[in-house]
C-alpha cells in the first residue's frame, strides 16, 4: 500500500506537526492556537503601520497564498494525496467572489459585510467542487490522482473561456471592492486595509486547520497516509477521511483564491493557469511537507522570488526584450531546480532542515552546560 | 455523412499521435513505474531543437531526425542525472520531481526562444484530398499514419523478437533476478527512458503543425489527452495505449466537430474520470483479485 504514502520519508515523518506526544502539554489546544493567532494578528497590525504600502500589499498576498498552501499541506503532507489542481480550485473561489461582488454592486447594495458574504460564498462553491473531485480522488492512487487533478488544472481555466458569457473569456472579470470603512479615518491607506482583511481571514483559516490537525481527524489523516490497510483495520473509514481532507483543503484554496482576487481586484484565467497549481505544490514541497510552518515558507517564497529576480535582473544592463524574457521565466527555472534538488537532497524541505538544526542545537545544549 | 467521414479520419490522425505519446508514457511506466509528467515539456524541448536546426539547414527532414535524436539524448539524461537519484519509495516523489522538470524546461525554453507562438511547418499539405466528392485524407494525415505505424511496429518487434527487448522486459519485471543473470538493469532503464522520450519527441513533431505551433506550453493539453489515452488502455499495455489513443482522438474530433472545439478539454476530463471510476486498471486490464 505504499501508493498512499506521502512524499516524506519515514525518518522525517516522525517529526511531523501532530506527531509530538500530546500529554506533555497543558491546557486547551484551541485556546493555545487562538492565543498564538491573536499575537500574530497584533504583530501584523503593528507591522502594517511600520512598513510602506507596497510591502503591505505583498504581505497581504503572502497571506492569501498561505491560505492555499496550508490547505495543500494538509492534503498532500498529512493525508498523502497529491493534487495538481489546487490552482483551479483557487480560480473557483476567485470567480465566485467576482460574480458575487458584481451582483451586489448591480443591485446597489453596500456595506462592509458584503465582502464577508462573498468570501463565504467562495468557500461554499469551492467546497462543492472539491467534494466532487474529492470523491473521485478517494478512489484513485498516486499517479492516477495526479493525472486527474492535472486535467482539472488544465480544464478549469479553459472553461472560463468556453462560457465567456458569464466569465468574460480571457479578459476575466473585475472585482469591485469597497474602500476601507470610514471609522478608520478618511486617509486610511488602502494597502493596509488589504493586509488586515487578508491577514484576518488567513489567521482564522489557519487556527481552524491547526486545530483540525491536532484533533482526532488529523490523526486519521496521518493514519491513512502512513498505511491504508492498517487504518482500515483500525476502523477508520478511509474513503471518507480522504474526501474530508480534500474538501478541507479545497475550502482553504477557495478562500485563498478569493482573497487573491480581492487583492488584485480582478480575475482572469491566465492568473490561475497550470503553472499556479505547480507553484503551489512546489511551495509546500520546498517549505516542507507535513508542517503548517512549511506552508508559510512556501507562501513567502511564492511572493518573494519573482520580486527578487526582478531586482537581480535590474542589476544587469539588458535589452528590454531580454530582461522581460528573463523576468518571466527565471523564477520558474529557479523553482524547478529547487524542487528537484529539495526532493533529492532534503525531502523535509526548509522546515525539515530548520527543525533538524534546532534539534541538533538542543541536543548540544545540556552537554555544554555540564 | 461526409462530415462524419471527415471527422472520423481527422480523429484517427490525431489519435495516432496521442497513441504514440501514450505509448511513450507506457514505456516508462513499464520500465520504471513512473508516470513521466515531464514528457510533454521534454518533447517540446526536442521540437525547439529541431526547429533551430531546420531553420539553420533549411531542411525539414534534418530537423525531424535531430528531434528524435534530441529526444533520445534528453530521455537518457533525465534518467541518469535526475530520476536515478530520486527516492522511489513513495510514488509521489518521482511525480513531484517530474513537475520540477516541467517548470525548469519550460522556463529555459521561454528564456531562450521567448514565450510567443512560433509557426511549426508541416512537410506535406494539410488540405484533404477528395475521393468521389468526399474530402478524406490529407497527405499529412497519411504521413502521420505511416510514421506512427512504423514506430509502433518497430517497438513491438524490438520488445518481442530482439535480445535487447527481452532484457528490457526482464529488467522491468524482475530487476533483482535479471541482475543476477547478468542484465545491466540500470542501462536498460536508461534505454527505456531514451526510447520513450524519443517516441515522445516524434509525436510532438507530428502534432505541433496541427496545433497552434511551437510554444513552451504547447504540449500541456496534448499531455493530458495522451495520459487519458494511456489510462484508457491501462498504463501497462502498449496495445492498449494505441487503442486508447485512437479512442481519445476520435472522441475529441467528434466533440469539436459536433459540439464545439472549446468543449474538448472538458470531454477529455470527463472521459478520464469515467474510465478511472469505472475501470481504474484501464479497459484492457485483466480483472484483479480483491485487494484487501
Amino acid at each position: 500500500m505504499s501508493a498512499t504514502r506521502a512524499a516524506v520519508p519515514p525518518k522525517q515523518r516522525s517529526a511531523g506537526v501532530g506527531d509530538r506526544p500530546v500529554d506533555g502539554r497543558r491546557g486547551s489546544t484551541l485556546l493555545r492556537h487562538l492565543a498564538v493567532a491573536l499575537a500574530v494578528g497584533l504583530a501584523l497590525v503593528a507591522v502594517s503601520y511600520a512598513v510602506e504600502p507596497f510591502r503591505n500589499f505583498q504581505l497581504a498576498t503572502v497571506a492569501a497564498y498561505l491560505c492555499a498552501t496550508a490547505g495543500l499541506t494538509v492534503l498532500t503532507g498529512l493525508n498523502g494525496q497529491l493534487s495538481l489542481g489546487h490552482g483551479a480550485l483557487m480560480a473557483v473561489g476567485a470567480y465566485t467572489v467576482a460574480l458575487c461582488q458584481t451582483a451586489f454592486l448591480d443591485r446597489g447594495m453596500t456595506g462592509g459585510w458584503l465582502l464577508a458574504v462573498s468570501l463565504v460564498a467562495a468557500i461554499v462553491s469551492t467546497v462543492a467542487v472539491g467534494a466532487v473531485v474529492g470523491v473521485a480522488a478517494a478512489r484513485l492512487r498516486g499517479p492516477y490522482l495526479a493525472g486527474v487533478t492535472l486535467a482539472v488544472a488544465v480544464v478549469v481555466p479553459a472553461l472560463a473561456v468556453t462560457f465567456d458569457g458569464v466569465f468574460n473569456g480571457e479578459q476575466g472579470l473585475s472585482v469591485p471592492v469597497e474602500p476601507p470603512p470610514m471609522a478608520l479615518g478618511a486617509y486610511f491607506p488602502y494597502e493596509r486595509w488589504q493586509l488586515w482583511l487578508s491577514g484576518a481571514a488567513t489567521l482564522l483559516a489557519l487556527v481552524l486547520l491547526a486545530n483540525l490537525i491536532r484533533s482526532r481527524y488529523g490523526r486519521t489523516f496521518r493514519a491513512v497516509r502512513d498505511d491504508e490497510v492498517a487504518a482500515r483495520l483500525a476502523g477508520i473509514h478511509v474513503a471518507r477521511t480522504q474526501v474530508l481532507a480534500f474538501v478541507v483543503s479545497a475550502a482553504t484554496a477557495g478562500l485563498g483564491g478569493a482573497l487573491l482576487a480581492v487583492l488584485a481586484q480582478s480575475v482572469s484565467p491566465g492568473a490561475f493557469s497550470l503553472t499556479l497549481s505547480l507553484f503551489l505544490l512546489m511551495a509546500v514541497v520546498i517549505g516542507g511537507l507535513g508542517r503548517l510552518a512549511g506552508a508559510l515558507w512556501g507562501a513567502v517564497l511564492l511572493v518573494a522570488l519573482p520580486d527578487l529576480t526582478h531586482s537581480v535582473t535590474e542589476l544587469f544592463t539588458l535589452s528590454p526584450a531580454v530582461a522581460q524574457r528573463l523576468e518571466g521565466n527565471l523564477p520558474l527555472a529557479i523553482f524547478g531546480i529547487t524542487l528537484i534538488v529539495v526532493m533529492i537532497a532534503a525531502p523535509g524541505g526548509v522546515q525539515g532542515v530548520l527543525s533538524r538544526l534546532g534539534r541538533a542545537l538542543l541536543a548540544r545544549w545540556p552537554a555544554r552546560r555540564s | 455523412m461526409d462530415r462524419f467521414v471527415f471527422l472520423t479520419i481527422d480523429g484517427l490522425s490525431r489519435g495516432a499521435v496521442y497513441a504514440a505519446f501514450a505509448l511513450a508514457l507506457v514505456l516508462i511506466w513499464r520500465a520504471a513505474r513512473v508516470v513521466n509528467f515531464a514528457q510533454g515539456a521534454m518533447a517540446v524541448a526536442a521540437a525547439y531543437v529541431a526547429y533551430t536546426v531546420s531553420a539553420a539547414t533549411g531542411s525539414y527532414w534534418v530537423g525531424f531526425v535531430v528531434a528524435i535524436v534530441a529526444g533520445l539524448v534528453l530521455g537518457a539524461l533525465v534518467d541518469r542525472v535526475v530520476m536515478r537519484h530520486v527516492d522511489h519509495a513513495s510514488p509521489l516523489n518521482p511525480v513531484i520531481v517530474a513537475l520540477g522538470l516541467v517548470l525548469l524546461i519550460q522556463a529555459v525554453l521561454g528564456m531562450v526562444y521567448g514565450n510567443e507562438f512560433r509557426p511549426a511547418e508541416a512537410p506535406f499539405s494539410r488540405s484533404a484530398l477528395t475521393v468521389g466528392g468526399v474530402a478524406v485524407l490529407s497527405p499529412y494525415d497519411l504521413f502521420v499514419f505511416a510514421t506512427i505505424g512504423v514506430v509502433v511496429s518497430a517497438l513491438a518487434w524490438m520488445f518481442a523478437r530482439t535480445p535487447v527487448g527481452l532484457r528490457m522486459r526482464a529488467a522491468a519485471f524482475a530487476p533483482e533476478v535479471s541482475r543476477l543473470l547478468g542484465v545491466n538493469v540500470g542501462g536498460m532503464l536508461t534505454l527505456g527512458w531514451a526510447l520513450a522520450s524519443g517516441v515522445g519527441a516524434l509525436a510532438a513533431m507530428l502534432v505541433l503543425p496541427t496545433e497552434l505551433g511551437l510554444h513552451p506550453h504547447a504540449m500541456d493539453l496534448v499531455f493530458v489527452s495522451a495520459f487519458t489515452a494511456a489510462v484508457v488502455g491501462g498504463l501497462d499495455s502498449p496495445p492498449g495505449a494505441v487503442v486508447g489513443g485512437l479512442v481519445v482522438g476520435l472522441l475529441l474530433s467528434y466533440v469539436s466537430g459536433y459540439v464545439g472545439s472549446d468543449v474538448t478539454p472538458l470531454a477529455v476530463l470527463v472521459l478520464l474520470l469515467a474510465v478511472l471510476l469505472v475501470r481504474p486498471g484501464g479497459l484492457f486490464a485483466p480483472v484483479a483479485a480483491r485487494r484487501v
